[in-house]
This record gives structure tokens, sequence and C-alpha cells, in this order.
């Protein structure tokens, strides 16, 4: 019974996109046939109208209204004011995030795409490529929240002369050490929920920059071996000027992605012990708090943040195209 | 905030549990005939229609309710319905979601509101009312039902601003110390009557038993991690400074950094600080940050501590197989107080919220606020974990030992209830500072500091 309402919501669902194409295409079409001289600008129009409408609805205009509640006072809703941004940088519970959401930035990126790298080109034309490769893609497959749990046992730590259930704790017992309770390590926690992040986004960057490598033309790199260059030369002025563009677009894509991260601290320490990021507070001041205000200021510095990196990634693009 | 989901998701196990838990007791329930189904599928003619007739032909309406309570535990409230139902004629449709909290308000605001809510938190109801102004206040026929069957701080706690909106539900205890009756039993330790008695009995297992600890806690709840360290200083608030100043404290008519409150904490911290008497099983004084609540006590079980201060929800926590009862693996005892007389208890429960006040929306919440439905409920809850401070509940309808011990802490004369005070503070302090504060004390940051972090974000 409840499926079969299921079944039929869906295939309304069907017909209805089918028909708001079809609509938006007959109407084109019409347009079309006017043949006058701005017909083929009247067809463009009509084409990229919808698009643009939804766009302003679901992107713009919530984005308007962010900005606005960010000035809006701590619940969102009062006249223009500074205030929430002074909290965001006076306060040491919104300060420590910020950092640590700087430092995420600097580090996730760099280290996904030195190892992704790295592990490419040890890999790349070995006998065991495919499975070396499946290897160390296979974390990408995992969700942000699963991921961060199978951590959560590798760091999980019990006293000293207990069976440790934690991965590390156990290697480091077994060889005499004092176990070390990992994620109140303060000033390191940050760094071992990065290893987290680096574990997903490698794989990726690997994946990209694999297929860069072969992309490579083989006479390129034979016309440099015939010049002498090897090792680290040829990596240096053949492989990586090559790649140039594939490295920015996981820098970048990997960059973003880290600016928005949320899962991992939420899940592994929920944001005690000075681990906090930016978007764990966001989410907490909107829909925790109820402070929606200062939650909307924290969505806009994290917007100012994302800004550079996207306007970069487009510029870098657009040069490729 | 969350807490309540993390309860609701460890009662899951309370279910799997039940058959061993509790000895298969049938409910003996007066005038409800034989319970066949577990549906609580009550003879028409035992339930009592009149109350309802009031609101006039309802057959054919709906009213849609909204929680946070997530499957199985949605079962039991749904078969619960059914006499209303059968006699009203009123359709009611549950929607139960794992991120109610953070949801509701959203869904109100957005003018998306259900026509019922259980709001598991008086500082949210308070939020709901302020900010959206969209909450109905509850009918007259709900308020009297209120006043009849519970203790006026209930109404109070359901009440922003002088009006009353919101019936209490369900209820927990928090008040408690879980043991072992057979490890007890075998060193002859008794259950402490006061304060005094329990600080002995904590060094006197610290001196017999070099290879444990007398406590065992954890303040590990993934993103709410904190909050069992909030119920410890409200139990030690309501000792030492008394209840009147615990609702001075709690509305911040005095700061929270209060020497009282220093002098409560100071009096948890004179457990859960010192490496003799915890963290049993687990570790140092540190461990007791990154062990969940729901590990937290059972080590109880293979001997690595004694006791475990957590709420009656914590039966739903015990593997299958261990018997919680008087006389069984596991027991909980009252935590005492300073002294013997002063009974102060600390509990939670939910609240029923209505946006809507279409008739048939009023005679439900009427129906909810009643004594039927808290029996009712009571009988549709074949597997326990479930107890209202409704005082015309009748505790042989409960079917587990823990519950009726709650029903019992809750309608004793003696006890004073208060609710969880981080559930009626601003949701910034409540489900925020407090609880990280509570977490950075336990790593050892000092009392003074602590109080002082949390006062300072209170919002103006």
């Amino acid at each position: 019974m409840k499926i079969a309402d299921k079944f039929i919501e869906m295939i309304m669902a069907i017909i209805i996109f089918a028909a708001v194409v079809a609509l938006i295409v007959g109407v084109a079409w019409l347009v079309g046939r006017l043949k006058s001289k701005t017909s083929d600008r009247l067809q463009g129009l009509v084409y990229i109208l919808p698009v643009l409408v939804m766009l302003l609805a679901g992107l713009v205009w919530p984005a308007v209204l962010t900005i606005r509640q960010a000035f809006g006072g701590p619940t969102g809703d009062k006249g223009f004011t500074l205030h929430n941004f002074a909290t965001v940088f006076k306060s040491p519970e919104l300060l420590g995030p910020l950092l640590n959401t700087i430092v995420w930035v600097l580090a996730v990126p760099v280290l996904a795409t030195v190892i992704g790298l790295a592990y490419a080109i040890l890999v790349d034309r070995s006998r065991f490529e495919a499975f070396a490769k499946a290897l160390i893609f296979l974390p990408m497959a995992i969700s942000m929240v699963g991921a961060s749990i199978i951590w959560k046992f590798v760091y999980d730590v019990r006293g000293p002369g207990q069976t440790q259930v934690g991965l590390f704790n156990a290697i480091l017992t077994f060889f005499g050490a004092d176990p070390v309770d990992f994620m109140q390590a303060r000033g390191w926690n940050t760094f071992w929920l990065i290893i987290v992040m680096v574990w997903i986004q490698a794989g990726f960057a690997m994946t990209v920059l694999s297929a860069a490598i072969k992309a490579i033309p083989d006479d390129l790199i034979e016309a440099a071996k015939i010049d002498g260059t090897t090792g680290w030369r040829l990596f240096r002025f053949i492989t990586l000027p090559s790649i140039r563009g594939s490295l920015v677009v996981v820098l970048t894509t990997v960059g973003i992605a880290t600016l928005k991260v949320f899962d991992v601290v939420r899940t592994m320490t929920g944001g005690q012990f000075d681990t906090s990021v930016l978007a764990l507070e966001f989410y907490n001041y909107s829909f925790r708090y109820f402070e929606y205000g200062t939650g909307a200021a924290l969505a806009v510095i994290l917007f100012i943040l994302v800004l550079p990196i996207v306007i970069y990634n487009v510029v870098q693009m657009r040069k490729d195209a | 905030m969350l807490k309540s989901i993390a309860v609701t998701s460890s009662l899951t196990l309370a279910v799997l549990l039940s058959g061993c838990a509790d000895t298969a007791e049938t409910p003996n329930s007066p005038g409800a005939g034989t319970p066949a189904s577990p549906g609580g599928t009550t003879a028409a003619g035992a339930f009592d229609c009149a109350p309802y007739e009031a609101f006039g032909d309802l057959k054919g309406t709906t009213v849609t309710v909204y929680t946070s309570i997530i499957a199985p535990e949605d079962q039991p409230h749904i078969d619960s319905w059914k006499p209303f139902e059968e006699c009203t004629g009123v359709d009611v449709q549950y929607e139960g979601s794992k991120e109610f909290e953070a949801q509701l308000l959203v869904r109100v605001k957005g003018g998306n509101a259900p026509d019922i809510a259980y709001v598991p938190q008086p500082g949210l109801l308070q939020t709901l009312v302020k900010e959206t102004g969209k909450v109905v206040e509850a009918p007259a026929e709900t308020a009297a039902n209120v006043d009849k069957h519970f203790d006026p701080a209930w109404k109070g706690y359901g009440s922003v601003d002088g009006k009353f909106y919101a019936a209490p539900l369900g209820a927990n205890v928090k008040s408690y110390v879980w043991y072992s009756p057979k490890t007890f039993t075998e060193k002859g330790y008794e259950v402490p009557a006061t304060w005094d008695d329990l600080m002995s009995l904590t060094q006197k297992i610290a001196a017999d038993d070099a290879n444990a600890k007398p406590w065992c806690a954890g303040f590990g709840s993934g993103d709410a991690t904190g909050w069992p360290g909030t119920d410890w200083l409200e139990d030690m608030m309501l000792r030492t400074a008394g209840p009147d100043a615990y609702d001075k404290w709690v509305a911040h008519e005095i700061p929270f950094n209060d020497p009282q409150v220093a002098t409560a904490l100071d009096q948890a911290g004179a457990i859960l600080k010192d490496p003799k008497f915890v963290n049993g099983g687990f570790g140092d004084v540190n461990s007791i940050a990154t062990t969940t609540f729901q590990d937290g006590g059972q080590p109880i079980l293979t001997g690595g501590c004694y006791m475990h201060r957590q709420a009656s929800f914590y039966a739903a926590n015990w593997p299958e197989g261990t018997k919680v009862a008087e006389d069984g693996d596991v027991w909980a005892f009252y935590l005492p107080s300073n002294n013997a007389d002063e009974k102060p208890v600390l509990g939670g429960g939910e609240f029923v919220a209505a946006f809507a006040d279409r008739p048939e929306v009023k005679a439900f919440q009427t129906y909810l606020s009643s004594a039927e439905w808290a029996n009712e409920k009571a009988k549709s809850t074949p597997n326990g974990g479930w107890v209202s401070a409704n005082k015309g509940l009748e505790i042989d309808n409960l079917v587990s030992p823990i519950d009726r011990l709650s029903a019992e802490t809750l309608q004793d004369e003696k006890a004073v209830f208060r609710f969880d005070g981080s559930d009626m503070m601003p949701s910034k302090v409540g489900a925020g500072t407090f609880w990280k504060g509570m977490t950075d004390w336990i790593t050892g940051k000092p009392t003074n500091e602590t109080l002082d972090f949390i006062e300072q974000s209170w919002p103006q």
C-alpha cells in the first residue's frame, strides 16, 4: 500500500518533470521559428531563464538573507549591527575554531596532494598498479561519518595496564610505551583529526593526478631522457609542469571540501578539547543555540574564506580551456 | 538537547533486553481485562469516552504528532492512542525524527508546524513560545488534568510567563546510583542513606579493593559530550544549596559562578576528580571525558568499579541477560542528600506543545494529560523503559522493576522534584558552554575558571 503510493508519487514526479522540460523546449522551438534577427538570442534566453529563476530562488536569495541575518544581531532580526562579527572575533570559543579551520585548510590539501602524488608516481606502471590504486581509493567510498567512527576506534584508549582496544595504543603499549589519549592531547588532537580527512581525500588526489601523469605524451618524456634528464629533474621540469592544471584542481577541490569539514569533528570529538571548526560552530549556533545571527555571521566568514579558492580555481580552468 | 536522542537510541536495546530483564510479569492491571495483545486494545467499554465528547464530533479529522522518539520506541506511543482514536474517530499520525530538535523551530518558523510536538526541554518550549508565537495555550480541560495529576512544579515547567502551554508527558529520574546488589552483599556494603555515608563507603571501597575503583563515570556522548557532567553538578546543587537556590541559579537570578555553585561542583569533584575514586575500568580522571555514558557503568558487572551515577534510562544499557532488580545483577539506589530528611529528585521529561487550536487537537492534548493515557501507555510498553510523573499512573501497570522504582520516586511525598537545569537554561549555555565547561573541568580546568567561562557565555 505504502510502497504503491511511493511509486505513484515517483511516477507523477517524473511526468511533471518531463512536462516542464517539454514546455521549455516547446516555447524555445516556437521562438526559434520566428526567424527574426533576435530570435537566436531569445531562444537562448528561454533556455536559460528557468535555471536563472531557480538559482535566484534557491541560492542567491537565501545567500542574501543569510548575509542580512549576519548583520542582524544574535537572533538575526534586529537592525543593522556588526555585533555578530565582533562576537566571533572577541570570544575565545569562536576564535579557536577559526584558527583550527585555517590549520585544516592549510594542512589537508597539501598533505592529501603530496601523498596522492607520491603514491601515483610510485605505483605508476608497476605490476600491482590497479590493486595498489584500489587500496588507497577505497576510503573514498566510505562516508565521512563512517571513516570517523573507524578512526575513533584506532585512537581509542584505555588506562595503563588494561587491554587496549585502539590499534595505535595497542602498538604503543606492545613496545612498552604508555598509552596516549589522542583526542585529549590538546594542540595535537586537531592533527590527529586531520589525518582522517587526508586518509579520505588522498585517494581522490591520487586518481586525478595519476590520470594526469598518464596523459603526459611519451615522446616528451623520451626527449627529456635523451637530453639526459632523469629522476628528480625529470619530475621537477617535465612531470610537474605538465600536470599543473590537475594539481590546482586537486588542491582547490580538497581545500573547499576541507573548509566545510564538519562530520569528522562532530563524530570524533563533538568539537570538545579545542578541536572545533567553523562549520561545526555554524551548525551549533544556528540549530542548537538558535542564535541564527551568529550562525549566519560564521557562514559569511566561511563564504569569504572559500571565495579566493573558488575564484582561483575558475581562473585556472578558464586558462586551461 | 541531543541527550534525548542518545537516550532513545540506547533504549533500542531495552527491547532486546526485556525478555530477560523483566521476569515475565503479567500486567494485572485492574479493570483492563486481559491485555491480549501488547497493542493494548482495551475493550471499548472499559474506556471512558465521555471527556472527549465535549469537543464535538471529531470523526474523520486528523492530528499530526512530531517527536524525537524513533523506532522501535514509537510503536508503544502509537498503540497508546488507540482508545482515543476508537472513541473519537480522530486519526493521529506519527512522525519521529532524530533531527527533531534542530528541525522543529525551522519548521514552525517556516509555517510547516505539526499539530502537536513532544518537546523534551522546557528551554526549547520557551524558545518556541517567544520566538515564533505560534504555540497555542493548553485548553482548560488539559490544565485541569495537570492540576489534578501532577506536582505543581511540572505545570510550571510547561508554562511560559505565567501562561500554561504544555502538559508533561513522560519522565525520567536522574538522581540514581547504579550498583551491583550481589557484590554489595558479598562485601557487606550497605546502600548509603546520607552523603557522608556515601563518602565513607567510597573510601572503604578504595581501601578494600586495590584492583578496582569505587566509581565509574563517562561524560562522552558524541557531540553532546559533557551532559552527564551537568547532571552531576545539578544533583550536587540541589543537595548543597537546596531547591530554591537551584531555581534561582537556573533562572540566572544568581550568577552561574556563584560561590554556592562552586561548593556544589567541588562536592562532585570530591568524587570525580580524585584519582583514588575514579575511573574504574577505564583509566585516570581524564578518561571520564572520552568514555561514553553508555559504556560508563559497564565495569560494575566485571568488578572494575562499584557505583555509577546515571539516570533511570541507563537500564537499557546493560547487556542482554543482566537482571535489573533489587536482588539482581544491577540495581539503582537514590543518590543520597546531605541529610536524610531531604529528598531532592533531579529528572527530565517531555511536554506536549500544540501549534493548532482545532477541537481534535485540544481533545488529544487532554487525552495525553489524563491518567487513563498514562496507564494505557504503561500497558502498551511491554518491554518497559517508560514512566510518567502522572500521579494517576498505577505502578502495577509498569512491567520493569526500574520503571516502578522511578514511578515510586516521582510519586514519593517527600520528594522535591526539579527539572534538569541544563534543559531549562538558554540553549547556548545548556547545550553549549555548560557541556563544554564540564568537559574542560573533568580534564583539569579548575572549578572557578570553569564557572567563570560558563557565566561569561550567558546571553545578555
